[in-house]
């Protein structure tokens, strides 16, 4: 039978696992489109404007999605965890608040002005906005994960009575992971929002889109993922060398490490076990692990036997470890690929396009996969050493949390068809959409086209 | 210690009453809006639509705040009233969620579609709007489990619902022209008539259920400096009516004029409520004291409060001026 705190588990990771798809797309797509009205500034170039155009529609409905399903995390905590609140409480809530006061307003306020205000403000004001909203769904990153991070790697503050008391904010905000965690997650995000650019633009082309916008925002995104692919690869090992150092019962789980071993071997496959607590069909590169994680090829690795009781389940960090990961090399091999073809033969393949179209969500199962492998990792702590997930849950009857989930759900699952399929259906669309309006280009072209007398448009290349 | 603990309780009590109350008003219009939405007028639709448009998202957010005022500053109560309030409260969020997406989605999918997503739309602003209100009735009643607190509730939702209703109808007598601001204002008087009754029930109803309240309104010479709640209220009710009657006056005079009374109405009936309930955070149950979390976690968040909201207050104030005057199409660039 299902149990209220089962019930609970699941239906908060059904609401983040929802809710983070989107601000993973438009934390970076932000950027990407104050990056297309400055290169807008820059050049004249209507193209820029087109591009920006057709994404920003992307980013509103993207947003959307992400503010309400936001809405949700913000009560989740008060229905669902109230321990959570009752111990840690004087933490959390003003890194909530902060949040809500440095981020949520911003955000809101000028998407308003971004979404529906060109005609009314000056266009550099317009990229100002732009700017703001990419600042403000930034710092909104800033605060979530600084309270995320410290629930891994709690720091300044002291139990009184069972309560956590801030003692240091400072400490609190910039605890041990959130350096890593913050730069991890900023770079997920912009290869989340640069594959997406880029499969939907090759979705385009395959389409016999011929115009220029859709191989300038493909040319961008491929151009961003081949920088930023490696540089996720080694931010990401810094952060597994920083859990190594605060929670090494995560990195037994995911390296499935039972005993404590020098020169652990990097397990490529096996089916951990925790009945016998072992691996059955093991396929290892000796003492790989331990070259990883300590720089060492004879590196001491703690093994889960000692933290027996108090360590994650295995296999979902194993294996969520492995996808997030075989995802990372996609994406290398695959940003590296396409801007090597498209320097080489001036073009990509349709074989290269059907590929990019296919990876279109790459970044979203990398980023699940991760966040996964961390928060389940934590486990069976709510907060690391201070609170347990079990103590934390709320005496709701479990039929009520029954009907809350399944509610959720259906609508969650309906609204990630409707998401899909409603961009595939634009960027359809706009394949017919001319490209470059007349008012766009006494707007923005310069110098300005000859006037011919006629209203025919310039043929676009 | 300069800001001691009783102090910053009434601090963030207030604060928090500002922000509920900004709630009611911003997304009330914007959630009365959806509300109103006809059926059988495409054109209507769009311009109403537009006339939200850049703010719903901001209005929203003065939610997110208001929770999470509670939840820093009394998170005690946060926890009780979500407890209480569990699938009122999910249900409310369907309903958001719901509103949200159509609002988007809406403009990017084909014309057979654009219809489909104006439903949701509109039931989602519903739900959300009643939901709302239940749990404001259950709140009032003490979370009490009883056949009369179940009906009580149901008359706040009708009655919460009917005042967005009322507040978007006037938003919209001020936001358009033509045939729209004359139906908007016909909207207006119909939704004004049910929230003046369900106002009138909740000032009888509230009283006579919690005799805490009971007292404290009918205790003199106290009692003396409430009456111009009722008063002006009423006042309010009546002027806005006659007005909406007229509506549109000669170059469109005044239309501004029921929004900013109805705001009015809001603020005294809010009033009202915070009176009968001071010092409790949840009538009956827990006071401010009781509930509240540490100073020093108080403190902090004080600090980027008294910085941040007034320029929440001026970028806010920016927006509307930027979308200042009758509203017109939306169009995405």
């Amino acid at each position: 039978m299902l149990d209220t705190l089962l019930l609970s588990r699941l239906q908060f990771a059904a609401n983040i696992s929802f809710h983070i798809l989107f601000p993973m797309i438009t934390i970076a797509l932000c950027w990407f489109l104050a990056y297309f009205k400055i290169r807008l500034h820059i050049s004249g170039d209507p193209v820029w404007m087109r591009a920006y155009r057709f994404w920003v529609k992307v980013f509103a409905l993207t947003f959307a999605l992400g503010v309400v399903s936001g809405i949700t995390m913000s009560f989740q905590f008060g229905t669902n965890w109230p321990g959570f609140m009752n111990t840690v409480g004087n933490i959390a809530g003003p890194l909530l608040g902060y949040e809500v006061l440095t981020a949520f307003f911003l955000e809101a306020t000028f998407l308003g002005i971004m979404l529906f205000g060109m005609d009314r403000i000056s266009p550099r004001l317009h990229t100002l906005a732009t700017l703001i909203v990419a600042l403000g769904t930034t710092t909104s990153a800033f605060w979530i994960l600084a309270l995320n991070s410290w629930m891994h790697t709690p720091d300044g503050f002291e139990m009184r009575n069972g309560v956590a008391f801030p003692i240091s904010w400072v400490d609190i905000i910039f605890n041990p992971s959130l350096p890593y965690r913050l730069s991890h997650t900023l770079l997920a995000s912009a290869l989340t929002a640069s594959f997406l650019i880029a499969g939907i633009s090759a979705y385009r082309l395959l389409k016999g889109d011929d115009k220029r916008a859709p191989k300038l925002t493909l040319k961008t995104a491929l151009v961003v993922a081949a920088a930023l692919t490696p540089l996720q690869i080694f931010v990401g090992d810094m952060h597994g060398l920083n859990t190594l150092q605060h929670q090494p019962q995560k990195i037994a789980a995911i390296e499935g490490i039972w005993e404590t071993e020098k020169g652990a071997p990097l397990l490529l496959f096996a089916i951990p076990d925790e009945t016998t607590r072992s691996n059955h069909f093991a396929i290892e590169v000796p003492k790989l692990a331990s070259l990883i994680l300590t720089h060492d090829l004879n590196g001491e690795i703690k093994g889960l036997n000692e933290f027996e009781n108090n360590h994650p389940p295995v296999a979902p960090l194993f294996w969520g470890f492995r996808i997030m990961v075989g995802m990372g090399l996609i994406m290398l091999v695959l940003s590296w690929g396409s801007t090597i073809q498209w320097i080489a033969k001036g073009r990509l393949n349709k074989f290269t396009l059907k590929v990019l179209v296919a990876t279109t969500f790459s970044g979203w199962i990398a980023t699940l996969a991760g966040w996964y492998v961390t928060e389940i990792g934590r486990q069976p702590f709510l907060v690391s050493g201070l609170l347990r997930t079990a103590d934390a849950v709320t005496t709701v009857p479990a039929h009520d949390v029954a009907i809350s989930l399944t509610l959720y759900l259906v609508v969650y699952v309906g609204l990630l068809i409707a998401y899909i399929h409603t961009l595939f259906l634009m960027a359809r669309r706009s394949v017919e959409i001319e490209e470059i309006t007349a008012k766009e280009q006494s707007l923005f072209l310069q110098p300005p086209v000859p006037h011919s007398g006629s209203n025919t448009l310039p043929s676009s290349s | 210690m300069l800001l001691d603990a009783h102090w910053l309780q009434g601090i963030f009590a207030g604060l928090m009453a500002l922000a509920i109350f900004v709630y009611a008003v911003l997304d009330g219009y914007d959630l009365g809006v959806g509300m109103l939405m006809p059926g059988n007028n495409q054109g209507h639709r769009d311009t109403m639509i537009a006339s939200i448009g850049p703010f719903w998202d901001a209005n929203e957010t003065w939610l997110v705040l208001a929770i999470g005022l509670l939840l820093i500053a009394f998170p005690e109560a946060y926890n009780l009233v979500l407890k209480e309030l569990y699938l009122p409260a999910a249900i409310m969020l369907v309903g958001l969620i719901m509103r949200g997406v159509a609002f988007d989605f809406r403009a990017k999918v084909s014309l057979d579609h654009k219809d489909t997503w104006d439903r949701v739309f509109r039931s989602g602003s519903l739900i959300t709007a009643l939901s709302q209100g239940y749990m404001l009735g259950q709140y009032v009643v003490g979370f009490e489990n009883s056949w009369a607190s179940l009906g009580f509730s149901v008359l706040s939702a009708i009655g919460v619902s009917a005042a967005y209703c009322y507040i978007g109808a006037t938003w919209l007598v001020m936001k358009t022209e033509g045939g729209l601001q004359k139906e908007a204002a016909y909207w207006a008087r119909r939704a004004g008539h049910i929230a003046f009754v369900g106002v009138i029930a909740v000032c009888i109803v509230n009283p006579l259920i919690n005799s805490e309240v009971f007292e404290k309104w009918f205790k003199f010479p106290e009692a003396a400096l409430l009456f111009h709640i009722p008063l002006l209220s009423v006042a309010l009710f009546i002027i806005n009516d006659r007005l909406l009657k007229r509506i549109p006056l000669e170059n469109d005079f005044g239309c501004w004029i029921p929004f900013v009374a109805v705001i009015g109405i809001y603020f005294v009936c809010f009033q009202g409520l915070a009176y009968s309930f001071y010092p409790y955070v949840v009538p009956g149950k827990l006071t401010m004291s009781e509930a509240a979390s540490a100073p020093e976690s108080l403190r902090f968040i004080l600090v980027g409060a008294l910085v941040v909201v007034p320029i929440i207050l001026c970028y806010t104030a920016l927006s509307y001026k930027v979308f200042w005057g009758k509203a017109t199409a939306l169009k995405y660039y």
